[in-house]
């Protein structure tokens, strides 16, 4: 999955630049790298393959313009085309005229009903209405008391009684009625989408209450299935919407896209978390360059808005591009880096990493040296590690149980990368707004493409990636 | 610029740093690989070999047979025979098979046939990388003409499947222990998979083999998580530990391992919460309680990774970073009754040697069972 779509079309590009357009051939090697991220993103073969023809029809295009370089405009038409089909209309709810509004939640077994359910029942809650949960699966052990635990979290009440859903679900309706509430949320049971009598069942509950909305919810690391199962509940019960949830992994949720394009209805909202409150409308945007596999930044800046101490992070940076970063700053910023979850996932989401960073398969253990060196040395050499000498470096090594040959890669490797950023930084100063931070995320481009020397390694091949860095990086809003 | 950037940026850098440090250790370390190792710390040993197997091969039949007259009342009539994989999955295998059948009514083999195969393995989510690797050995054998016709090609694909998931060992372990000890099975898996379903069926069938069984509610986070799972205790008739929700797994599975040892139970099956594998924090958690399992007089003998057969190329990062921190052993391929194909599990097995030990072929206790490679391939070409 580190094998993201950027990377895979390095080569490729790097043969293309200096042509300026595109052949035939060209477009098919750039297209069939497409197919493959689609398809490792779990998008339904049939919706690539329409998508894939699509895109082909833009690329023509793309031969005849000289004046971009043809990987961007590549990577922008894929874009595109994904936000496109993901976005469309965005589901607005209305409310009924007569309360209550009544939503119906359907899915498979373990999709995350019931915990949509009271995480949408907060949702509600929070745009001032007065929901009421039911909770009409029956089947699964304990299901109700897990609805009534969260009920009980969210401080939304919950109707259910033992016996048939069907009922359940109709008392369920007359009880917000009487009790006055102007959303009923009915949960219930999971379903495979080839059990007829389940399915008749969920429709009969749907013609009882009539809903006002039908959301499917889909678990966003489900496979090929996806289709499938959405056609299925779309065929029985018009859904109205979708509800991703699990998107907190690290799946890239390519099912989202097929569901979107094959029944035709919007991602109403996606589930980001375990906790109640992480759940929000969904972002189309977002979701289509973490399908693509190039890099979800604005989730990224989240987390890291989230993990980092803003005003600490602005000093390092600041000292970053003045050279005076030390390695002091270094293991204080990867303390905040790590409560972002493993590197893996964050490699994973950073654009214009090094290919060798992203295929290393690195753990957060393989840190753990490094950051031993670090702490073996006094104040005084973290700031100035050219300071360490031939003794120091042997205390060193002894101190964190690493051998002298590692002491003196980290000090090199740091050295290279001052200098770097003292490049970086006389290069940026003063440039404000878009500008500026255009010049700022080349840099850091730069940094990803060329900056690691060394890093070519036994293989002697130069860790170049695009100059650009960023290709696929989202307009800023 | 503005903070956004600031906070990129700083990520970069101590991101390239930091993994580039350790790229150039390992890199020199492969060159010379005298130099002191590039320490992966060694914890606690994960999987270790069991000095005896007893092969739990035998609990289908025995389940199918006795299981059910003791059992509480079941929602639906238990069927009196395993059921096969080819008539669960059958009911869906339309796609894979209609393809199957195209290419087999073209008699020779053209452009459309590797296009038809190709689409009906993606379509099973068995991958791209399994897909290209598979396709691309029936290419040159065709290209040297061993295979000639459409239906020889098909046999050859069935059988390369079946070769790909061949020779693993699939018994559940349960190792011979001093007295006083007693053998722990986890189960682990991201959230919705069906661990607690999946543990309750299995302790049915345990107590059905005549095993003493104590389940340890371990998913302290799911609300109502230790209800369900007291349900299937009561059905089971095995003793149910469980502590408090929002308390500490390691203590709960702990203190089953302590009561079972006490009562000299058999075995201690340890439920966990549902985690997605890339929250570090909750790994961490399972690697603690991974730990704390192990610890006398447990001994863990299996520790099984539950994957919803829905599961698409995610399943391949679930396994293996559940095995890093877990020290996985099995798997157990969930809901496999739907339209879903599990085709994950070729990839898991592969690239990462992970058997398939047990599959949920539908809602009743017997629907659980081993797992039979050549059926299910066959059941995925759809008879």
């Amino acid at each position: 999955m580190f094998d993201n779509l950027s990377n895979r079309f390095d080569g490729i590009f790097k043969r293309i630049r200096g042509k300026g357009r595109l052949t035939e051939a060209d477009v098919d090697e750039v297209l069939k790298e497409i197919r493959t991220a689609l398809l490792e993103a779990d998008v339904n073969v049939s919706v690539v393959r329409n998508l894939v023809a699509r895109i082909r029809e833009g690329a023509v295009g793309i031969e005849s313009s000289k004046a971009l370089d043809p990987s961007q405009q590549v990577i922008k038409l894929v874009n595109q085309e994904l936000t496109n089909i993901l976005g469309g209309e965005t589901l607005k709810i209305t409310y009924a005229s007569r309360p209550p509004t009544v939503v119906l939640m359907a899915g498979l077994q373990g999709s995350g009903k019931t915990t949509n359910s009271a995480k949408l029942a907060r949702w509600f809650k929070s745009q001032g209405r007065h929901p009421l949960l039911v909770g009409a699966d029956l089947q699964r052990p304990a299901a109700v008391e897990q609805l009534r635990t969260l009920g009980r979290q969210i401080d939304v009440p919950v109707f259910s009684e033992p016996g048939d859903p069907v009922s359940t679900a109709t008392r369920g309706l007359a009880e917000a009625r009487r009790l006055g509430k102007d959303v009923l949320i009915v949960d219930t049971a999971g379903r495979l989408a080839i059990d007829d009598e389940m399915m008749a069942q969920i429709r009969q509950i749907s013609d009882q209450i009539t809903p006002n909305y039908t959301f499917l919810v889909i678990d966003a690391m489900t496979g090929q299935d996806a289709v499938t199962v959405a056609e299925a509940f779309h065929a029985t019960l018009q859904i109205d919407g979708v509800i991703l949830s699990k998107l907190d992994g690290d799946a890239r949720g390519g099912a989202a896209l097929s569901v979107k394009e094959v029944i035709g209805r919007p991602i109403a909202f996606a589930s980001t978390g375990e906790k109640l409150d992480a759940f929000d409308q969904f972002h189309p945007d977002r979701m289509a360059s973490r399908i693509l596999g190039m890099g979800d930044v604005l989730t990224l800046i989240e987390q890291a808005e989230k993990a980092f101490e803003k005003d600490q992070a602005e000093e390092a940076a600041a000292k970053l591009l003045e050279g005076e970063f030390t390695l002091d700053d270094f293991l204080e910023q990867m303390q905040s880096l790590k409560k972002m979850g493993p590197l893996g996932g964050l490699l994973g989401m950073m654009p214009g990493m090094p290919k060798e960073l992203k295929n290393a398969q690195i753990g957060d253990d393989d840190l753990k040296p490094v950051e031993a060196i670090i702490r073996s040395m006094t104040r005084e050499e973290r700031r100035k590690p050219e300071i360490i000498n031939g003794s120091r470096r042997q205390r060193i090594a002894t101190g964190s149980g690493r051998s002298i040959a590692e002491v003196n890669r980290l000090v090199k490797q740091f050295s290279e990368m001052q200098k770097m950023m003292k490049r970086m930084g006389a290069a940026a100063p003063g440039k404000k707004g878009k500008k500026g931070k255009m010049a700022g995320l080349a840099g850091l481009g730069a940094l990803g493409g060329g900056g690691l020397p060394g890093l070519g390694g036994p293989g002697g091949g130069p860790a170049g990636g695009p100059g650009g860095g960023f290709p696929g990086f989202p307009p800023s809003r | 610029m503005n903070a956004q950037t600031i906070l990129l940026i700083l990520l970069g850098v101590t991101l390239i740093f930091g993994l580039g440090v350790v790229l150039l250790n390992r890199r020199s370390a492969s060159r010379h690989p005298t130099s002191p190792p590039v320490s992966r710390p060694v914890d606690e040993p994960t999987a270790t070999a069991p000095p005896t197997v007893l092969s739990t091969r035998e609990q289908t039949a025995a389940t199918t047979v006795d299981v059910e007259p003791e059992a509480e009342p079941e929602p639906q009539a238990e069927p009196v025979t395993r059921p096969s994989f080819r008539e669960r999955m059958a009911r869906t295998a339309t796609a894979m098979a209609g393809a199957f059948g195209g290419v087999r009514a073209r008699g020779g083999i053209t452009v459309d046939t590797w296009e038809d195969l190709e689409e009906a393995l993606l379509k099973a989510d068995v991958g791209v990388g399994v897909t290209d690797a598979l396709l691309d050995g029936l290419r040159s054998r065709v290209k040297t003409k061993e295979i000639e016709s459409a239906d020889a090609l098909l046999v050859a694909l069935q059988s390369e499947m079946s070769g790909r998931l061949a020779g693993a060992d699939r018994t559940l372990h349960l190792e011979t222990v001093p007295d006083g000890h007693v053998n722990v099975w986890l189960f682990v898996g991201v959230n919705g998979v069906g661990k607690t379903t999946t543990i309750g069926k299995v302790a049915a069938q345990q107590a059905a083999l005549g095993r003493s069984v104590v389940l340890a509610a371990g998913d302290t986070f799911r609300a109502a998580a230790a209800e369900q799972l007291g349900t299937w205790a009561e059905r089971s008739g095995a003793e149910l530990v469980r502590g408090n929700e929002g308390g500490d797994p390691s203590a709960v599975i702990f203190d089953g391992v302590q009561r079972a040892a006490a009562k000299g139970s058999d075995l201690v099956l340890g439920d966990t919460a549902g985690r997605l594998q890339n929250k570090s924090n909750l790994m961490d958690e399972l690697r603690k309680v991974r730990r704390v399992a192990g610890r006398e007089p447990g001994v863990v003998s299996e520790v099984l990774l539950v994957i919803d057969a829905t599961t698409g190329q995610n399943g391949l990062a679930q396994a293996r970073e559940f095995a890093e921190a877990a020290g996985v052993t099995g798997v157990v391929l969930s809901k496999l009754d739907g339209s879903a194909k599990g085709g994950i599990v070729f990839a898991i097995e592969t690239e990462l040697g992970i058997p398939v030990k047990l599959v949920g072929l539908g809602e009743t206790i017997a629907d659980l069972v081993d797992f039979d490679p050549d059926e299910f391939v066959a059941a995925l070409f759809g008879g």
